[in-house]
C-alpha cells in the first residue's frame, strides 16, 4: 500500500496559476495551431475515445430501460423551457425561500463581483483552509487565482479537479475534467507532490487522494461548491455528484459557500424528478448519479451537524445577455450533463484544451460567443461539422447545431468578410451570364490540378488538410446534352 | 473591510440590475423548443398574460407538471410492492451495493451483528432512531463493539472519520433509479451518510416507493414548510470515473453501501 505524507497546511503548490483570461483577441490564432496540433496526435485521440467507449455502452443500457427517451426528453425540454422564460417570477420567489430557510444569497453581476463577495466571505470567516468541490462557474470567474492571490490555500476534492489543479490546468471537459490524462502520469504527479508510491492502478491512485483528502476535509474552515439546480418552490440548492466529495465539503466546514449562475432555477421539485435521472443517463450514463443532495440551508435547530452559515452566490456574468436573444434563449436550458461533448466529432479529434474555453464542445461553442463576444470567438461557430450529434445527445432538446449557424449568420451581419462579399458579387454576375459561366467552368477544369499543386496563400490551409477530386474532363451542361446519345 | 450598509447597498443595486435585464430580456418571448412527441399539447395550457408576465409575452404555463407527464415514459418502478422490491433489489445489485431483506429489526439486528465480527469493527457510529437504536443495541454493542451516537451538536468529527461503518435510517428508498434518500432529520445529520467507509441503511419495506417524484412529493408533504436543511439521494457507494474513466469505487464517501430491508 502507497504510503502518503501529511497535508500541507496550505493549498498544493500549482505549476501554473491562470490569473486571468487570455487575450480573446488572439483566440482564433490559438484555436487553429491547438487544433492543428492535437488533431494529428494520434495517441491522444485514440485515449479520449477509449476513454468514452464505457460511456457510450452505460448511457445506451440506461437510455434503453426509459420506457421512452424522446417522451422524456420533451418533458425536461418543456421543463427548462418554462422556468427559463418564467425567470423573472421564478428567481425572486427562489431566493425568498432560500433566505427563509437561513441562507444568505449574494448577487454578482459579473465575475469581479463574484469574486468580490467571496474573496470578503472568506476574509470574514477567517479561514485558514478552505475545500472545494468541483464548479464550473468557479472556473468561469477563475476563483482559484484570486483566493491563491489572496493568500488563501484552497483544494480541489474532486478526484478529476484535484489532478488538473495539481497538473495546472484548467478542466479538459466540464465534466470528466481528467479524461486526457494516463494513470503513469497520474502516478507520476502524486509521488511528485503527495510523496506517494507508484502505482498503475486507478483504484490504488484514487485511494492515495481519498487518505490525502480526507483529512483536508475535517480540517477546512470553510467548502465552496456550485449548484446543478435551485429550486424556486421549495428553495433548494440542488448538487449532483458522484464521489461524495460535495456532500463532506457541505457537511464538515463551519461555512459553505455556494455558486450558481441565474439560469439554473427550476420551478419546483416535479421537474427535478425528471431533470436529475435524464442528467445522469445523458451526461455519465448512470440512473442517478451517485449523491444528489438538496441543501435549504446551514445546520438546523436539532440537527447534528452541517455548517453555521449557508451562502449562494447568484451570477449574471452575461447570462442575461443570452436571455435576451429569444432566437438562442434554449442555450440556458442547458444542465451541463456533458452529452454533446461526449459525442462530438470536433471534440473528440481537437481535445477540450482546444476551445480555450471554461466550457468546452459544441455547447461552449454557442454560449462562449455571447458570454465572451461574437467577434472573438467566432471562429467556435465552425468548429463544427453541423451534423446534429449534439442536438441529438442533449437531454433538454436544445437546438445546438442550428445555433452554431445563427452565430455564423450574427456574424455575417456584424462583421461581414469583404472578401466573401466580393466572392458572392462575381460569382452573382458570373452566373447570370451563361457564357462566362461556361468559360469559368472551363478554366476550373483546366487549372484545378495546377491549384492542387501549388496551393495559392487563400487556400493553403484548406487544402493542406483535404484531399480534392479530380476535376471532371466535361461540364455538366455538356453530359446532360450527351447523356440522349 | 466594507462596512456592512455598504456591502447590503451593492447587493440591493446588484438585485436590482440583475431583475431588471431579466424581465427587460424576456420582453420577447421565446418560441417552444422542437420536440418530437405531442407531450407539449398534453402538458401547456393556453398563454395567459398575468400581472407579473411582462407586456408582449405571452407565455404558456405549464398546467400539466413535467414529472406527472414523463412518469409513464421514465424507468418503471413497479406498481406493486412486489415489482417495487424487484427493481430496487437489481438497481442495488447493478450499482454494486448489498440488499438484504428480513422479516424483522432483530433479523436484521442479526446480519449488523454477523458483519461486525467479520470484519472486526472496533467502533461503528450511529443516531438516535427507532430503527437504529435496536441495531445498535442488539448488533453493535451486544457482538462487542464501541458504538458511537452522533446525535448532540459538536461530536468529534475526527472521531467520526475514525469509525468503521455508520448505522442510520432513511426517509424513502427509490425503486425506479435504486437510491436512498436520507436527510439531516433522520439520517444522524450530514456526516454520519458519508464519512464513515460503510454506510448500513435500515428502512421499512414500506419506505420502497416507485419513483425520484414520490420520494420528493412523500418529503415535501412530511416536512411541509421546514424540510430538513439537506435531502441527499444516495444511489450506490461512492464512485469515480475520473482516471481513464475506469470505475472505482469509495472515491471519498463510502466504499460499501449495506441496505436492510425491514418486512
Amino acid at each position: 500500500m502507497a504510503t502518503v505524507t501529511p497535508p500541507p497546511a496550505s493549498a498544493p503548490t500549482r505549476d501554473r496559476i491562470d490569473t486571468a483570461d487570455p487575450p480573446a483577441s488572439d483566440a482564433k490564432k490559438r484555436f487553429l495551431s491547438d487544433a492543428a496540433a492535437h488533431v494529428r496526435d494520434l495517441g491522444h485521440r485514440l485515449f479520449v475515445r477509449k476513454a468514452l467507449g464505457g460511456y457510450y455502452v452505460n448511457r445506451d443500457a440506461y437510455k434503453a430501460r426509459y420506457r421512452d427517451w424522446e417522451h422524456a426528453r420533451d418533458a425536461a425540454s418543456l421543463a427548462k423551457w418554462s422556468a427559463v422564460n418564467r425567470l423573472h417570477e421564478l428567481l425572486p420567489q427562489f431566493v425568498a425561500n432560500f433566505e427563509a430557510g437561513g441562507g444568505q444569497v449574494h448577487w454578482a453581476r459579473d465575475a469581479a463581483e463574484a469574486r468580490e463577495i467571496i474573496l470578503r466571505l472568506v476574509r470574514e470567516a477567517e479561514a485558514k483552509a478552505i475545500v472545494k468541490s468541483k464548479c464550473m462557474t468557479s472556473e468561469e470567474i477563475h476563483l482559484n487565482a484570486a483566493l491563491e492571490a489572496e493568500g488563501f490555500g484552497v483544494v480541489e476534492s474532486d478526484l478529476g479537479e484535484f489532478i488538473q489543479q495539481l497538473r495546472g490546468e484548467p478542466p479538459y471537459h466540464f465534466v470528466f475534467p481528467c479524461m486526457h490524462v494516463r494513470r503513469d502520469e497520474i502516478s507520476e504527479l502524486f509521488k511528485q507532490h503527495l510523496g506517494s508510491e507508484p502505482t498503475d492502478s486507478p483504484e490504488e491512485l484514487t485511494m492515495i487522494a481519498r487518505r490525502y483528502m480526507r483529512q483536508l476535509y475535517v480540517n477546512a474552515d470553510v467548502g465552496i461548491t456550485g449548484a446543478n439546480f435551485l429550486v424556486a418552490e421549495t428553495g433548494q440548492v440542488s448538487i449532483t455528484e458522484n464521489e461524495g466529495n460535495a456532500r463532506l465539503t457541505a457537511a464538515l466546514p463551519r461555512v459553505h459557500i455556494a455558486i450558481s449562475g441565474i439560469e439554473k432555477v427550476v420551478a419546483n421539485l416535479d421537474d427535478l424528478a425528471v431533470l436529475l435521472p435524464m442528467l445522469a443517463t445523458a451526461g455519465a450514463g448512470q440512473p442517478m448519479t451517485c449523491y444528489n443532495t438538496l441543501y435549504s440551508g446551514p445546520r438546523r435547530e436539532g440537527e447534528a451537524d452541517g455548517p453555521e452559515a449557508m451562502h449562494l452566490v447568484l451570477l449574471d456574468n452575461s447570462r442575461t445577455a443570452l436571455l435576451a436573444d429569444p432566437e438562442q434563449r434554449d442555450a440556458l436550458h442547458c444542465i451541463r450533463c456533458g452529452a454533446c461533448l461526449n459525442v462530438c466529432p470536433i471534440f473528440k479529434n481537437v481535445g477540450g484544451f482546444t476551445y480555450g474555453t471554461t466550457y468546452q464542445g459544441p455547447i461552449g461553442s454557442v454560449i462562449t460567443p455571447h458570454l465572451r463576444g461574437l467577434t472573438d470567438w467566432n471562429h467556435l461557430s465552425g468548429a463544427s461539422s453541423l451534423c446534429g450529434a449534439c442536438t441529438d445527445a442533449c437531454p433538454v432538446r436544445i437546438d445546438i447545431h442550428h445555433h452554431l449557424l445563427h452565430n455564423r449568420r450574427n456574424a455575417a451581419r456584424t462583421a461581414p468578410s469583404r472578401l466573401e462579399k466580393l466572392g458572392h458579387k462575381v460569382f452573382v454576375q458570373v452566373a447570370r451570364r451563361p457564357g462566362l459561366f461556361a468559360t469559368g467552368g472551363w478554366l476550373f477544369r483546366h487549372t484545378l490540378g495546377l491549384v492542387k499543386r501549388i496551393k495559392p496563400p487563400l487556400m493553403k490551409q484548406w487544402l493542406d488538410t483535404r484531399d480534392l477530386p479530380s476535376a471532371p474532363s466535361q461540364s455538366f451542361r455538356a453530359a446532360w446534352k450527351s447523356r440522349g446519345r | 473591510m466594507p462596512a456592512p450598509a455598504t456591502e447590503a447597498d451593492r447587493n440591493a443595486a446588484a438585485r436590482e440590475t440583475i431583475l431588471a435585464r431579466v424581465r427587460e430580456a424576456l420582453q420577447s418571448s421565446a418560441p417552444l423548443p422542437h420536440l418530437k412527441t405531442d407531450l407539449a399539447g398534453e402538458m401547456l395550457g393556453q398563454p395567459v398574460a398575468t400581472d407579473s408576465q411582462p407586456a408582449g409575452s405571452s407565455l404558456p404555463l405549464l398546467t400539466v407538471l413535467p414529472e406527472t407527464a414523463a412518469r409513464p415514459w421514465l424507468p418503471d418502478g413497479g406498481d406493486t410492492v412486489d415489482e417495487r422490491l424487484a427493481i430496487l433489489t437489481e438497481n442495488l445489485k447493478k450499482l454494486r451495493a448489498e440488499v438484504q431483506r428480513v422479516t424483522d429489526l432483530p433479523a436484521a439486528a442479526a446480519v449488523v451483528a454477523d458483519l461486525v465480527r467479520e470484519r472486526g469493527w472496533q467502533r461503528v457510529a450511529w443516531h438516535q432512531h427507532p430503527l437504529v437504536d435496536s441495531l445498535v443495541a442488539d448488533g453493535v454493542t451486544a457482538a462487542g463493539c464501541d458504538g458511537y451516537a452522533v446525535d448532540e451538536p459538536g461530536f468529534d468529527k475526527r472521531q467520526l472519520e475514525a469509525c468503521d461503518a455508520g448505522i442510520t435510517a432513511c426517509e424513502a428508498v427509490v425503486s425506479q433509479t435504486g437510491s436512498i434518500l436520507v436527510s439531516s432529520a433522520t439520517g444522524g445529520g450530514r456526516g454520519l451518510s458519508i464519512l464513515p467507509p460503510v454506510h448500513i441503511v435500515v428502512a421499512p419495506v414500506e419506505a420502497v416507493v416507485a419513483t425520484v417524484g414520490d420520494a420528493l412529493h412523500l418529503v415535501a408533504q412530511r416536512y411541509a414548510g421546514r424540510l430538513p436543511s439537506l435531502l441527499s439521494f444516495i444511489t450506490g457507494p461512492s464512485r469515480t470515473g475520473d482516471i481513464e474513466r475506469i470505475l472505482v469505487l469509495g472515491a471519498h464517501g463510502p466504499k460499501e453501501l449495506i441496505v436492510l430491508l425491514v418486512g
